[in-house]
């Protein structure tokens, strides 16, 4: 097949675990979900427009959409912040609040989804301080948004701190004496080096948002076309046997969260060949 | 650092590149606040709940016999989930890291697949494929073999979720390692497997070691797909997670949160035994450097 035979390296097994690698890819992955692309196309353009063109879809994928970027944007801001306390100060338990930020990743979603909606609904231990301001968390759309917020923790504060980490601070102290004050110094030479991480967080944090499903579903209420998430619209269908449903929502979920992650491996792919230059 | 600078005055320097100690800990605060209300809070809240009526209520809860067949049913799907993703991580690693080949970045990115996937649309593939309506669901139902709504179904939906974690822990440490290393033991005579568990497999066991950790926690924890594809049968296709939303929707809260509880434990255990592991590496890497460095 290959015309000149470039040395792939000498070590054995190429053979042995391409194959594997591509077997076991194709059953439990590449072959499930062409079937559901393969099952989408099988409807008409007609039906297909017909069940996402229809309110309630509509409202869903609003919500989802929404509440994703809502949530991205606060861990995007949160994040840069618990990155740098994390990276450039020392306080009392840093260590400790630094293993927890992986508390969303090592989390079960339902355990997520169950507490938070103990802690924020009407009478909870911060639900009822917001329920004297008259905000109500839990049971309405900005719940939807506490649990994609703290689904997202980790994405952010893990991409700006290796980035944080590797900043020379030489590059600091020349701004510095060349006259800028402190938030001069962040705003134009510290920040334009966070920002491809920040962004990847923020993607990264959204992709995850808008799939979410356990912990919303509890904190939700899930009420049609005011707190029902896509993911749960797809599973009610499920639930009525509306396969044909079911599978045109996923396909544009899907194509959305592909699109996702193309566009995070273009930019992890963009800053690692910064980086090697820098 | 600023011991190469003796001639500037040292305090202004200091300050120039730092902040004023009010801002620091008025940074520090809110970045501990919102935390706070994001992460503590929660996770305390677990333990509260479930101990709420007490020690006999919570160990009452956690002795039924569903919650026991569910405590099983997850240990059992994460038996089989977290090897056998294990095998396939450490088979695409060695031929991600070791070979060069066309496609490359194209297979990194079809491995990732499942971190971008809802988890619903994750169950819901399977039920396309082996659900009573779906493709092979006929042909299923002739020989009596049920996979939705059955342990199959449960096994199959997680190890599609925790797919990519292995491999995406081992790749980059590997490629980070290179070949030399195996290709002088094959120089010395060694054969394949005796040059990568006397070679490979000891330079990246705790990059190994942190990926089956973290497949194992999303294993045990899977949620979305798993309720997809379980069915939800008490007793006997309910995992821990499942049961836990079981209990919690029959407004059984003191129960829910003590099978919930359990959960958060392992996530503890987890983020503890992350941190030893990136402790452990940590060290490796400098005594490493130490020999082999200057």
């Amino acid at each position: 097949m290959a015309k000149r035979i470039k040395p792939r390296g000498i070590l054995p097994g190429f053979g042995l675990t391409m194959g594997y690698t591509l077997v076991y890819l194709c059953l439990i992955v590449f072959i499930p979900l062409s079937l559901l692309f393969l099952k989408a196309a099988s409807l008409s353009p007609g039906q297909w427009w017909e069940i996402i063109s229809n309110p309630r879809v509509l409202a869903a994928f609003r919500l989802s959409f929404a509440a994703a970027l809502l949530a991205g944007v606060i861990n995007t801001v949160f994040g840069l912040l618990v990155g740098w306390v994390l990276t450039r100060y020392s306080f009392p338990g840093k260590r400790l609040v630094d293993g927890l930020v992986d508390l969303p990743f090592a989390l079960p979603t339902a355990v997520a989804g169950i507490v938070l909606t103990a802690v924020y609904a009407p009478g909870g231990w911060i639900g009822r301080y917001l329920e004297a301001l008259g905000v109500q968390v839990a049971f309405a759309p900005i719940g939807v948004v506490v649990a994609l917020t703290f689904i997202g923790i980790p994405f952010v504060v893990r991409t700006v701190q290796p980035v944080l980490l590797d900043l020379e601070k030489q590059v600091e102290e020349v701004s510095a004496t060349l006259g800028a004050n402190r938030w001069q110094t962040f705003r134009r030479v510290i920040f334009p080096q966070l920002l491809p991480a920040l962004i990847t967080g923020f993607a990264l944090a959204f992709a995850r948002g808008l799939g979410e499903y356990g912990s919303v579903v509890f904190i939700s209420g899930n009420m049609p076309m005011s707190t029902e998430i896509v993911p749960l619209l797809i599973m009610t269908k499920l639930e009525q046997y509306d396969y044909a449903g079911a599978t045109a929502i996923a396909a544009v979920m899907l194509i959305a969260s592909f699109l996702m992650l193309l566009v995070i491996n273009f930019l992890q792919w963009r800053s690692n060949k910064l980086h090697r230059l820098g | 650092m600023s011991d190469d600078y003796a001639v500037v005055p040292i305090r202004r320097t200091a300050s120039a590149i730092a902040e004023p100690a009010a801002v620091r800990w008025l940074l520090i605060g809110a970045a501990i606040a919102f935390l706070a209300l994001f992460l503590f809070v929660p996770l305390i809240a677990v333990f509260a709940e479930a101990f709420q009526k007490g020690w006999t209520a919570y160990v009452s809860a956690l002795r039924e016999p569903d919650a026991w067949a569910a405590i099983k049913l997850t240990l059992l799907t994460a038996g089989i989930a977290v090897p056998l993703n294990t095998a396939f991580g450490v088979a695409a690693a060695w031929l991600i890291a070791k070979y060069r080949f066309r496609g490359k970045n194209l297979l990194i990115t079809l491995i990732d697949l499942p971190f971008a996937v809802s988890p619903v649309i994750s169950g819901l593939v399977f039920v396309l494929l082996f659900g009573s309506q779906g493709v092979l669901g006929p042909w299923l139902a002739q020989y009596d073999f049920k996979i939705i709504f059955a342990v199959p179904g449960i096994v199959l939906a997680t190890l599609f979720v925790t797919f990519p974690f292995v491999a995406r822990e081992l790749i980059p440490v590997m490629q980070a390692l290179g070949s030399e290393e195996e290709e002088a033991a094959m120089s010395l005579g060694a054969r394949g497997w005796q040059t990568f568990f006397r070679v490979t497999l000891p330079n990246v066991k705790w990059g190994l070691l942190y990926g089956i950790i973290l497949c194992n926690a999303r294993a045990m924890g899977e949620f979305g797909a798993v309720s997809v594809v379980s069915g939800h049968i008490r007793g006997l296709t309910n995992t821990v997670p499942l049961y836990v939303e079981i209990l919690y929707n029959e407004y059984n809260f003191t129960a829910a949160f003590a099978a919930a509880s359990l959960l958060a434990v392992l996530a503890l255990v987890t983020l503890a035994a992350k941190s030893l592991v990136e402790w452990k590496a940590a060290r490796n890497e400098s005594t490493y450097n130490l020999a082999g460095g200057e």
